[in-house]
């Protein structure tokens, strides 16, 4: 199979392109059933207040109100990490941001459950709030979790690998910056939405738009105390997801709490405002970052700090603080490391996973600073880049194993693409061009909670005309892992992709996968789906060799035919093979699976930022600013990406594209930001994102580094080509105008003062100066992976 | 609010049944004809994924009293096909990817389709404009303005 390909590396359609565009795909809010109730939450109006009672009588009278919760209904705390069990369904004794649930209704139609809402009655005795950094790390504000006044410290790392003050002590240049960037949301189309039944027998469905029907599936099995084998999860298609869908959520709980308690269907749809309060988007990160430097640009040490406002409840947060200090070594050989973080919590709507999860701010201020190390030290970007290129198949000093990696191609084909050396330095001003690299995960190294179970299985079931099912538990989040997993298995078997059957994200019906998240589909799902064809593959192949006169090894499945390999006009149907498997070792059902390697380093914390595989990307941006308005066009983007093998071209394009998209949009214009605690716009209007007008030309640019474990040789791609363009757009900028934009967004007010800064003298620049003086716990000393293992 | 009769002509099929004054285009279309490939993002006219044809133009159908679009031709992505047969401009988006999700497709195809109703060769920024309603936070638009040029090239419809 190494090599003639007929359906892996071809740009092909979805497989679901055709219902995609008829408006035939149902996502959650399309479904309803005979009897179903509308369900709607009360959130909450203050930030920080003690619920001192909450009267729901009115509601109950009220003609139409099936069932009225409260907390007291569900008290089970839960959250995605088992270590961070902190939310509640609905608000117990207290809310913790504006927009938190209150009390749910259910009620024969939407107007009804509004009404009824209105009729509820809450008491709050309101608390002081903590709405930024500042206050959360002082002394004397109370305690967002728990009661009395104090720091409001969710988690702190403090690490180092390798001896820094020795680095530092070795180097010949010093940088020290400060880079702020702010947080900001996912705004997938679809608002989450979810319909719950609850049958007479006992069982309980609920079809939700959700990137973790089995992290739901727990979950609900804890919340609402049913055994798993009375819960179905069926991940309806995810109108987007982005990370956004990846936690359980309280209207998830509460459509299925009101349909045991009604008897009867309940859906809950949010509205788009209540979306921007459920939040989890990217951890507004205050970043200090500390590099020692020789003068041929190479890195002696790094001393990396980050401060992240986390919000209320803690969701992903411990992971994301680790992964903000994680994979700053998988692009530049980095000797000597210290990482120390803090995630606090705030009064406001909390944050968690979005694309890139934790590492587009490290990666800002990393590739913002190179860009000044290297005219301090007079490189250029591209060299000074290059002088510190990890190698593949080698180990960070943090203990990330690197195998595959096109860095060095990704770099020199965006160079050359964008004419990056001819054009940097010399544009005419205000134009002006960056370049910037990244990586990212093939799929987080270990499960959400911790289990020695496959992290993904796959079934394959083959009835006897020949048609194919997939079953697999992967949620198609509009990034084409049902296709994925149709091109995987129809390429083993010599079939077509819209040929099969596929049966996806149903907790009944198909088994394990963890979910769409970490980037973790393809390397994990596909390398299960490529295992149970292959022993589809090896059934098909034993049980026909004889009739072909052939050995089993030298058979060949291409165009539905199954052949003597070199030979295609030989051989027999596809169907004629199966029914001959069947007639020979019975049903002609297999299964496979997928457990990543053992990669954990030995500290703690080294779960985070271990994958089977980094995907690499370069990115150079083209701009032009105008120095009157600040106003930034961005004119063209050049994104190289080392996606291992891309099993298909056009979908691969499709999530660099709409990686590029984001990352514009985080670089210039979109941010998730408050007064004090409350949102400022929870609306699109008020939430900028591109529109077709905004949005430049993409070239995109594959790089093919053939991944050993990956299947076929692939690697991730929805994710990492976000990365580096936000600094690009930064250091683009400064080669326009010479202003640093050390804060994200660049909006057109920061530019304009930091252009009137320039003119009178000061330094041009916009960003923070300082960080908090925080007592970071002792630092855990890590030895190098080459000293751990020599002793 | 009383109900009144309302009458709604929508992909060539008349539907008649009793409404309230508020009932939007959108709820209308989704909830009491179970169209239900006309979405919703908003509610608020601000993502343009609820987009239907009204005589042929586009409107944000959220922003619509269904009350209002008595007596004119409603297109939603049901009636985008004809007899069967896709849409040019179906074919092309499927074809190169313009959907990821999928979620904001059929609203950016009747825009597509009212632009190359008027205008059946537009340029790339002809394109870009008619489409700047419309909201898709996966694409990044660049495959979508593709589908709409190949359509064109095809021939509309």
């Amino acid at each position: 199979m190494a090599s003639g390909h007929t359906v892996v590396g071809r740009p092909r359609p979805r497989v679901d392109a055709m219902r995609q565009v008829t408006g035939q795909i149902r996502y959650a809010d399309d479904l309803t059933l005979p009897g179903m109730l509308v369900g709607r939450q009360l959130r909450s109006p203050h930030a920080h207040a003690l619920i001192i009672g909450i009267d729901t009588r009115r509601a109950e009278a009220l003609p139409g109100v099936a069932a009225v919760l409260t907390g007291a209904d569900l008290p089970i705390a839960y959250g995605i990490l088992p270590v961070s069990q902190d939310e509640n369904v609905l608000a117990v004794d207290k809310v913790r941001y504006v927009g938190e649930p209150v009390a749910a209704v259910a009620a024969v139609d939407a107007a009804t459950a509004e009404a009824a809402l209105a009729l509820i009655d809450v008491q709050y005795a309101p608390l002081d709030e903590v709405t930024d950094l500042a206050e959360a790390l002082a002394e004397d504000r109370p305690l967002v979790h728990g009661d009395g006044i104090g720091r409001n410290v969710h988690r702190m790392a403090s690490l180092e690998f390798g001896d820094v003050d020795e680095g530092m002590a070795a180097s010949d240049h010093i940088r020290e910056d400060v880079y702020f960037y702010s947080g900001n949301t996912h705004a997938a189309l679809e608002t989450h939405s979810a319909l719950a039944s609850y049958d007479a027998d006992g069982k309980l469905t609920i079809w939700s738009s959700t990137q973790v029907p089995h992290y739901l599936h727990r979950a609900m099995e804890r919340v609402l105390e049913l055994p798993a084998g009375r819960i179905r999860v069926i991940a309806t298609p995810n109108g987007g997801g982005f990370g956004g869908k990846a936690d359980p959520f309280s209207h998830e709980l509460v459509a299925a709490k009101l349909a045991m308690r009604t008897g009867r269907p309940v859906k809950i749809t949010l509205d788009r405002e209540e979306v921007f309060y459920t939040h989890r988007g990217r951890h507004p990160a205050l970043m200090w970052v500390r590099t020692g430097f020789r003068s041929d640009g190479r890195i002696t040490a790094m001393h990396f700090k980050v401060f992240l406002d986390g919000g209320a409840y803690g969701s992903y947060g411990i992971a994301t603080l680790y992964y903000t200090g994680a994979l700053q070594t998988t692009t530049y050989r980095i000797p000597n490391y210290r990482f120390e973080g803090v995630r606090v919590f705030t009064n406001k709507p909390p944050c968690g996973p979005k694309r890139g999860h934790g590492t587009p701010q490290p990666r800002f201020a990393l590739e913002s600073q190179l860009d000044k190390a290297a005219e301090d030290l007079g490189l250029d970007p591209v060299a000074i880049r290059r002088v510190n290129l990890v190698e593949p198949f080698s180990t960070t000093v943090n203990h990330l194993r690197i195998t595959s990696c096109g860095l060095d191609d990704c770099i020199t084909e965006v160079v050359a693409a964008s004419g990056f050396a001819e054009k940097h330095g010399r544009l005419p001003p205000g134009h002006g061009i960056g370049l910037a690299v990244g990586a990212y995960m093939s799929g987080a190294g270990l499960p959400i909670y911790w289990n020695d179970m496959p992290q993904s299985e796959v079934q394959i079931k083959v009835d006897r005309g020949g048609g194919l099912t997939v079953y697999s538990m992967a949620a198609d989040i509009g990034q084409g892992s049902t296709t994925m997993l149709a091109t995987v298995v129809a390429e083993c078997l010599g079939l077509e992709p819209a040929e099969l059957n596929m049966v996806t994200a149903d907790t009944d019906l198909t088994p394990v996968d963890l979910g769409s998240y970490s980037s973790r589909v393809t390397f994990m799902a596909g390398n299960a789906a490529l295992s149970a064809a292959t022993k589809i593959r090896t059934r098909i192949f034993e049980a026909v060799a004889d009739a072909l006169e052939a050995d089993a090894a030298d058979l060949d499945a291409a165009g539905g035919r199954i052949f003597v390999a070199g030979d295609p006009d030989s051989g027999m149907p596809w169907s004629e093979a199966v029914r001959r498997a069947i007639a020979a070792s019975g049903p002609l059902v297999e299964s496979g699976d997928y457990r990543a390697p053992d990669l954990a380093g030995p500290y703690k914390g080294s779960g985070v930022g271990i994958s089977p595989a980094y995907s690499y990307s370069a990115c150079v941006v083209l701009l032009r600013c105008d120095p009157e308005t600040g106003m930034i066009e961005v004119e063209r983007v050049w994104l190289a990406h080392d996606i291992g093998r891309a099993l298909n071209p056009l979908l691969v394009e499709g999530q660099v594209e709409g990686g590029v998209h984001m990352g514009l949009g985080e670089a210039l214009f979109e941010e998730q930001a408050f007064r004090g605690s409350m949102h400022r716009g929870p609306s699109l209007l008020d939430y900028k994102m591109a529109t077709t007008l905004e949005s430049p030309p993409v070239e995109t640019i594959l790089v093919e580094s053939f991944e050993q474990e990956g299947p076929f040789g692939a690697k991730e791609v929805g994710q990492g080509p976000l990365l580096p363009v936000v600094p690009a757009v930064a250091n683009a900028l400064y080669d326009a105008i010479g202003v640093r934009a050390d804060e994200i967004p660049i909006t057109p007010d920061k530019v304009v003062a930091a252009l009137r800064d320039m003119a009178r003298g000061k330094p041009a620049r916009f960003g923070p100066s300082s960080i908090p003086d925080v007592d970071f716990p002792a630092i855990t000393r890590v030895g190098r992976p080459e000293e751990v293992s020599a002793s | 609010m009383t109900d009144r009769v309302l009458s709604l002509r929508v992909n060539g099929e008349t539907h008649e049944f009793a409404a309230g004054d508020n009932l939007t285009l959108l709820e209308a279309i989704r909830a009491r004809l179970g169209l239900v490939g006309t979405k919703h993002g908003c509610d608020l006219g601000e993502c343009g994924a609820c987009t239907v044809l009204l005589d042929g133009l586009p409107v944000l159908s959220c922003l619509v009293l269904a009350r209002r679009a008595e007596g004119h031709e409603i297109t939603t992505i049901e009636g985008l096909a004809a007899a069967g047969r896709p849409h040019a401009l179906q074919s092309a988006f499927a074809e190169l990817g313009a959907a990821q999700c999928g979620y904001c497709t059929p609203a950016m195809l009747l825009a597509s389709r009212a632009l190359l109703d008027i205008n059946d060769h537009p340029t790339t920024d002809e394109i870009r404009e008619a489409l700047a309603g419309n909201l898709c936070r996966c694409t990044g638009y660049g495959k979508i303005i593709e589908a709409v040029h190949l359509a064109a090239a095809r021939g509309n419809g």
